[in-house]
């Protein structure tokens, strides 16, 4: 056998198992789990708590097994699609479900969540971009919950689930 | 054991291409085309009551080359296990007249926020859409319809009607 037919055999493999990585690559990001980079500081201090515009990006681990049913628990941290920006993913917490009330920060007014919806907030109050913004989003924007922490390394460990107890007043919904 | 070895082989090799076919049969299904159906009435007359079967293609969502007039699915802001099959009616930053849904309403004009299309079903006296739920995520569809497969007289493209 010439050179040029085994440059193309080896060639030909390397296209092959390139494939099959991407394809199971995808399978696995978007039914099982996923680990991605977080930026910005709306959810200090949960996630970047020192971050001042350097880049001290936390990397995380959103599993995908709740897309399953969108059996949400208040209080999780949630990666979800950007109502405004189709493009953008963001990350926050989850304060209220359908059929809850809640306060919206700072202000008087209380509201309920409508059916299938649900009340997203940061942790950082004071810069984050959330539901006080553009209100209740649908549960069905969800693309999967933040559950560790695997960067830095001091940091490493799970994703505590709470919530702002007193703001929120269960529904009929309650879980 | 020597033959109980080439078994085991065997077995592996044979779970190992299984589980390669599975990875592109996700990826092909959830990134490029699928054969979804459509439940309900809100689409007559173009689709049926009795549930027609649907080709969804999802290139064209991920591209954000969705254009008003095309008919889509997408999860139902309500309810998110459930798929609703509509029209887009309009695109952000689009004026759109809304006709009232009950005997007292009156017509609406609603401009279409950042980021969310407004969804209609065909059907107008008996659809749940954004005349109930207001303007819906961009996010939310999941694909354009782009063939009809069943039933086989209906067999055919699915076209743009601009309203």
């Amino acid at each position: 056998m010439s050179t040029p037919y085994v440059l193309l055999g080896l060639l030909r493999k390397f296209v092959k198992g390139a494939a099959v990585g991407v394809a199971a690559g995808i399978t696995v990001a978007d039914r099982f789990g996923s680990v991605v980079r977080l930026s910005g500081r709306s959810m200090q201090p949960t996630f970047n708590p020192e971050d001042t515009g350097f880049p001290s990006k936390d990397i995380v681990v959103v599993e995908k097994f709740c897309l399953r049913t969108f059996a949400f628990n208040r209080g999780d941290v949630v990666a979800f699609r950007s109502p405004q920006d189709p493009k953008e993913y963001l990350v926050k917490r989850l304060i209220a479900l359908q059929e809850d009330w809640v306060t919206v920060p700072g202000t008087y007014e209380i509201l309920q969540i409508p059916k299938g919806h649900c009340w997203v907030e940061g942790d950082n109050v004071d810069v984050s971009l959330d539901s006080k913004e553009f209100g209740p989003i649908p549960l069905a924007l969800m693309r999967g919950r933040v559950v560790h922490v695997v960067w830095p390394p001091e940091r490493f460990g799970p994703v505590e689930n709470k919530y702002p107890t007193g703001r929120v007043f269960s529904g009929k919904d309650g879980r | 054991m020597a033959a109980w070895r080439a078994l085991m082989k065997e077995a592996w090799e044979r779970s190992v291409v299984f589980t390669q076919f599975l990875c592109f049969l996700h990826v092909f299904s959830n990134h490029v085309c699928q054969v979804h159906q459509c439940l309900g009435p809100s689409m007559l007359p173009t689709f049926n009551i009795a549930g027609d079967i649907l080709l969804l293609e999802h290139l064209s969502v991920k591209f954000e080359k969705v254009r008003s007039g095309d008919v889509v699915m997408a999860r139902s802001p309500v309810n998110p296990r459930l798929m609703v099959c509509k029209r887009v009616l309009g695109l952000e930053g689009d004026r759109v007249t809304v006709l009232p849904t009950t005997s007292k309403g009156q017509i609406r004009h609603v401009v279409v926020p950042k980021g969310h299309v407004w969804l209609q079903g065909d059907n107008i006296y008996n659809s749940t859409d954004s005349r109930h739920y207001g303007p819906v995520p961009y996010a939310l569809i999941q694909g354009k319809v782009c063939y009809r497969i069943w039933p086989l007289e209906g067999w055919g493209p699915v076209v743009n009607r601009s309203p």
